[in-house]
């Protein structure tokens, strides 16, 4: 394995770190989800996207990542922090009063590196379209990436948008589904199955692809062919295949972590299997 | 009683139709989206002449109005265009989460509002429209009254940052107010001057509160007339200044009476100045099929209903 697929596990051992005292800190908000799109995130941002932690909103010439499950907003604000748009420490406020470090991600407060608010699911794949819009009507080459619970997928809005992007071409748009089979009330194929996801998608139009995301070298691997196939006339979708609570052994396997809080021996527990590599906020 | 007269009538559509194309020639980061709906929402002249800039979303209203909210991220102006139904009720939430709290800015316009959408009834006669949307923080209601103020309204709102709605309608309606007028976003316009009543009016019920004035003047009661077709933000003192003098207010609309310009007009006098008030609205109900000018009647909308407001509130004066 090359060193930087290693620097970029180590980055995740981090972030896995911060999602669990975050969570732990105000003892609410997603770890299962957060922890199982790490490696993902952490590869986006610090191998993937053009982008710039000075943080322009309009993003203009950089790459964007939008987050439409907004609920695993934990690994998006320590990735984003760790990736230089705010101080670590601030992630110390999570969920608590006066702090731009909200529940649930969102300009409101103007947190660098956020550019829509996300929790109602189901809006961000029309969101990224429309930002892959302007980039194309702008001239603009670089990519528009968003992230989906695969939970997010029983949303009709997912499908409207689904159908839209093959139709105009939207080929400068890479969309992530996280296959991680849970969902807040149990297995999603008990709550409403989702079938086959790779047939659904190949014939709403679309580029698909299939990724273990809790593979780094993978990830990353699957991550460039993606952005290989940009502009041929197809948007990409890949169907990222992880386990809710990756990293933390009692947190994966079950549903159960999906919003549940560690207390302090489990918290204990969980840091005991994750390497401090960038120092704890 | 000024006098006001028309030489045309056009629906205020085709104003919002002519505002997009002349607002798409100043700004060339304005695009427009629609779901379905081209013909019914003017869009047309827009597209031929920017065919590059124009969206066709199909019948997927959630879907275009976050890529609305989306397009905005690089500095696209996207107006979206379909029915008022379609614009606020049916998109309620990512309208709420995606451009309301996100401050993006989208301008939400909305045709076919209110009764006078007519023969397709109460499915698509959305009463409840202003409601949601001005309780919603940070957008701005418009609801302009003639085919000349929706096309300034439409322009004026290109220029302005941040979320609008912009609701306007489908009958045709009398022309009254100039074609080179300036828009001014939440300022209320003064139609006539008067001393007995302060007649607070929204939409193409101006005309009707004009003819009511007129009437109301052969009766001998000097009626002000003023056009609020910025509902959020409203002119509060617009509102205050003029119910100083008159001591009482009759508000005009074609919207239920909960939530909309009547509530606005009576939370301000609430607070600030205790004063007697009429509405003229929607009593709570949905509407049915018919023609606009039978529905504008059967539900209370007429210059006949605003007169009988004035006498009842006039009564209601200390």
């Amino acid at each position: 394995m090359n060193t930087e697929i290693q620097n970029l596990q180590r980055t995740a051992s981090q972030v896995r770190r911060d999602i669990v005292r975050m969570v732990h800190g105000c003892q609410s908000g997603h770890p299962g989800g957060s922890l199982g799109c790490t490696d993902f995130l952490v590869a986006l941002y610090f191998k993937i996207l053009k982008h710039d932690p000075a943080f322009k909103a309009d993003g203009i010439g950089e790459d964007l990542f939008f987050l439409s499950n907004g609920h695993i907003s934990p690994v998006f604000y320590s990735v984003l922090a760790r990736s230089g748009y705010f101080e670590p420490s601030e992630l110390a406020t999570f969920r608590k009063l006066n702090s731009r470090v909200q529940g649930h991600p969102t300009t409101h407060e103007g947190l660098p590196g956020v550019r829509i608010a996300s929790g109602s699911l189901g809006q961000g794949m029309s969101v990224a379209i429309g930002a892959s819009l302007t980039k194309k009507l702008n001239g603009d080459k670089s990519l528009v990436f968003c992230l989906h619970g695969d939970g997010e997928l029983q949303e009709g809005q997912i499908w409207e948008a689904a159908m839209f992007a093959p139709h105009n071409k939207v080929d400068n748009l890479i969309a992530t589904i996280d296959v991680n089979g849970q969902q807040i009330d149990g297995p999603t194929k008990l709550v409403l199955s989702l079938g086959n996801l790779k047939a659904k998608w190949e014939a709403f139009g679309w580029d698909v692809l299939e990724m273990k995301g809790n593979d780094m070298e993978d990830v990353v691997n699957v991550l460039e062919n993606a952005k290989s196939r940009t502009g041929k006339g197809k948007p990409i979708v890949i169907l990222m295949y992880t386990e809710m609570g990756a990293g933390v052994d009692f947190m994966m396997g079950s549903h159960k972590w999906h919003g549940v809080a560690p207390n302090d021996e489990q918290l204990e527990l969980a840091l005991a299997q994750l390497e401090e590599s960038l120092g704890d906020y | 009683m000024k006098k006001y007269t028309y030489t045309d009538k056009k629906d205020t559509r085709s104003g919002f139709g002519a505002g997009l194309l002349e607002a798409g020639k100043q700004n060339h980061e304005v695009v427009a989206l629609c779901a379905d709906l081209i013909g019914s929402l003017k869009m047309n002249d827009f597209i031929k002449e920017f065919p590059e800039r124009f969206f066709q979303i199909g019948i997927a209203e959630a879907n275009m109005m976050c890529i609305a909210a989306g397009m905005t991220i690089g500095g696209k102006i996207p107006f979206t265009g379909t029915f008022a139904n379609f614009s606020t009720g049916r998109v309620y939430d990512q309208i709420r989460q995606s451009i309301a709290y996100s401050d993006k800015n989208v301008k939400i316009c909305a045709s076919h509002a209110g009764l006078t959408l007519g023969e397709d009834g109460a499915t698509h006669q959305i009463l409840e429209d202003i409601g949601m949307m001005k309780m919603l923080p940070g957008m701005t209601v418009i609801n302009p009254c003639d085919y000349n103020q929706t096309k300034a309204a439409t322009i004026a709102i290109a220029k302005h940052h941040g979320p609008v709605y912009l609701r306007f309608g489908r009958p045709v309606v009398p022309i009254f107010t100039d074609d080179d007028q300036e828009f001014i976003i939440g300022k209320a316009w003064m139609v006539n001057e008067g001393k007995d009543v302060s007649i607070f009016a929204t939409g193409h019920i101006v005309w009707k509160a004009i003819q009511a004035g007129e009437k109301l003047a052969e009766m001998g009661i000097d009626a002000e007339i003023i056009n609020i077709h910025t509902i959020k933000p409203l002119d509060v003192e617009a509102v205050l200044k003029s119910v100083a003098k008159t001591g009482c207010a009759v508000s005009c609309e074609e919207h239920n009476r909960l939530g909309g310009l009547g509530d606005s007009i009576a939370q301000v006098l609430a607070v600030n100045n205790p004063t007697p008030q009429e509405y003229v609205a929607v009593n709570d109900s949905f509407g049915e099929s018919g023609t606009p000018d039978q529905l504008m009647k059967k539900y209370g909308l007429e210059a006949e209903d605003i007169i009988d407001a004035v006498n009842r509130v006039i009564k209601r004066k200390k």
